[in-house]
């Protein structure tokens, strides 16, 4: 390694320099800060665990994404943590074991072993809002709406809510006769909505009307009209039907955009699924959904919605315009007498930025300096 | 509502096809695009510029959201991995088929083989699904030599007529998967611009079954 190369960090790990690091974090206090007006109270998990509570069911993606190491201790293995869902998921279920509801929000890094995107970022910091105990459709409306003061507090200026329902899929396939391999197969070209490869997967299917519905399925994303003709779900349709009324109603200028196709976290998700898009990025910015099983393998499962962010994505959606407010600062000598000192620490109490000056220079952020006056300290205009 | 559409077009022998395909639905490009040294098109629907890139870097841009919709073959995004796009069209056109080929008379040895390709990923695949384990050699191009030189035992390559393999003593083996050009459509944009994509998408099909008919 030469001194060319020695700075390199590895591909999609990144640090956030002043600036961008003062806007982060000034998105993560108002959001937390927002959570918590809703009730949600702030938990911090630990950044490793035991893999076997860390890689609970939430599907081989995160198991994939999980950096893994050794416990010098104990021998077992722990993982990095890829997510945090699973870990507050340990919490309510177990640490917290309430019974009824509860309410909890988080903020922290994760680690990624690969980019799950282009360009993505390896370590996301990720912030987000559970609900436990409410199987209601209120709960879901509930974070959903939080989703949407989420990116409203954040500053984005125009999102399209993406609504599915895992339960119309599963209908379909229930009975449908498929293998581990062809289900892969059928649920990968669905995902691409590949109209091509999701009849040749569908070959297997011995029942032609189910093998339509299915095809059909793929074309089922755009306005409410997709919910038509779903006869087989309605369940799924009618609780699609009454979330996307009520918040149309209560955020009417969000766009609503149903994929009925679209199956992201398939595997634990047991209801509504639901992502905030923003346009011209190809990824969503916050997604979350119905999983009401995860807390099971702890010994309680308990009905569970949610969503979370990636406040470096968001970051990146915003950068123009989120502004933070400019450091106006005033200088202090370094070397003072006890007044001096006194008086730093009024100003600093009272809001200001003080920076001392060890060698006379002024910092350039500073707009006023202290000077002494027939033996007084005065604040004045550097 | 904005319904700027960037559409991602792949160069070389497909494009002809491509513009003849998007002339009937409705997308001509302003100027003669074979005699430009331009990248970047107007055409004649309104709102819709057309960019002539290679046919490997288009799933970058739709996936990333430079472009929204694209033209591609199904050899790339089988390569390449087709997440985070959506594939809805085969326009049917550049249609040939990736093959295993090797010389004339060669049968399997013992346990690996040896394969010379373009397609290191979709061959590893292959082989592996087969329970063989394919030490892959990657090449550029002239795949055919490798087996002639004793570089490879087998070779994995886009057969369109395979005169050339015949011509090089191999002959063609098995079919891994046919290719044709696919459209491929960002997610963000399938969201955002769903009326104007869904509309490409609609007069597309429709300008390929009447093409097909």
């Amino acid at each position: 390694m030469t001194t060319h190369d020695r700075w390199l960090l590895p591909d999609g790990i990144e640090e956030l320099l002043p600036v961008a690091a003062a806007k982060v974090e000034q998105l993560r206090r108002q959001l937390l800060d927002l959570y918590g007006s809703w009730g949600y109270q702030l938990v911090i998990p630990p950044l490793v665990e035991f893999t076997e509570s860390l890689l609970i069911g939430l599907g081989s993606d995160i198991e994939l994404l999980t950096f893994r190491v050794t416990d010098q201790i104990s021998g077992r293995s722990m993982g990095i943590r890829a997510d945090i869902t699973p870990q507050v998921a340990r919490i309510d279920a177990h640490s917290l074991a309430q019974e009824g509801v509860s309410r909890l929000c988080y903020a922290g890094e994760v680690l990624h072993t690969r980019q799950t995107s282009l360009l993505a970022s390896r370590s996301p910091i990720k912030l987000g809002a559970e609900l436990y105990g409410d199987p209601s459709l209120q709960a879901d409306l509930e974070v959903i709406s939080l989703m949407l003061e989420t990116m409203t507090t954040a500053g984005v200026p125009r999102v399209i809510l993406d609504l599915g329902h895992v339960g119309i899929y599963r209908a379909l396939l229930h009975g449908s006769g498929l293998d581990e391999a062809q289900e892969q197969a059928v649920f990968d070209a669905l995902q691409r909505k590949s109209l091509p490869d999701l009849g040749d997967a569908l070959q297997a299917v011995s029942n032609q009307q189910r093998r339509q519905q299915i095809l059909e399925l793929a074309g089922m994303h755009g306005d409410e009209t997709v919910l038509q003709n779903i006869p087989y779900a309605d369940a799924a349709v009618a609780e699609l039907r009454e979330v996307s009324g009520a918040i149309a109603r209560r955020y009417p200028a969000v766009e609503i955009y149903f994929d009925l196709g679209e199956l992201r976290g398939y595997h634990y998700h047991t209801g509504l699924v639901f992502a905030a898009y923003v346009p011209g990025h190809g990824q969503a910015v916050a997604n979350g959904g119905r999983y009401d099983d995860v807390g099971q393998v702890f010994g309680r499962a308990r009905p569970a919605t949610g969503f979370n962010t990636d406040l470096k994505a968001l970051l990146e959606i915003l950068a123009g315009s989120l502004a933070v407010p400019e450091t106006v600062a005033i200088s202090a000598p370094a070397q003072g007498d006890a007044a001096l000192w006194e008086l730093v620490a009024e100003l600093r109490a009272g809001g200001e930025v003080v920076i001392s000056s060890s060698s006379g220079e002024i910092d350039p952020r500073c707009d006023r300096q202290l000077r002494s006056r027939e033996g007084k300290w005065k604040v004045e205009k550097c | 509502m904005s319904t700027e559409i960037t559409f991602a077009l792949t160069k070389g022998r497909i494009l002809k096809e491509t513009l003849r395909l998007l002339a009937e639905a409705g997308i001509e490009p302003t100027e003669d695009i074979d005699n430009s040294r331009k990248l970047v098109f107007g055409c004649s629907a309104p709102g819709v510029r057309l960019l002539v890139i290679r046919g490997l870097d288009v799933p970058t841009y739709v996936r990333h959201g430079a472009a929204d919709i694209g033209v591609v073959g199904k050899d790339v995004l089988l390569e390449n991995g087709g997440e985070g796009l959506y594939e809805p069209l085969d326009l049917g056109i550049a249609r040939c088929r990736l093959m295993t080929a090797a010389p004339v008379g060669w049968t399997p040895g013992s346990s690996r083989v040896r394969v010379a390709t373009k397609f290191t990923e979709i061959a590893r695949r292959f082989f592996a699904e087969r329970g063989v384990h394919a030490d892959v050699i990657k090449l550029y191009g002239a795949m055919e030599l490798a087996p002639m030189m004793n570089l490879a035992d087998v070779i994995v390559d886009i057969v369109d007529t395979g005169n050339t393999m015949r011509a090089n003593g191999l002959e063609p083996i098995d079919v891994i998967a046919d290719i044709s050009s696919r459209l491929v459509v960002n997610k963000a944009a399938m969201r955002g611009k769903h009326a104007a994509i869904q509309g490409i998408i609609d007069a597309l099909t429709v300008a390929v079954a009447r093409r097909d008919a």
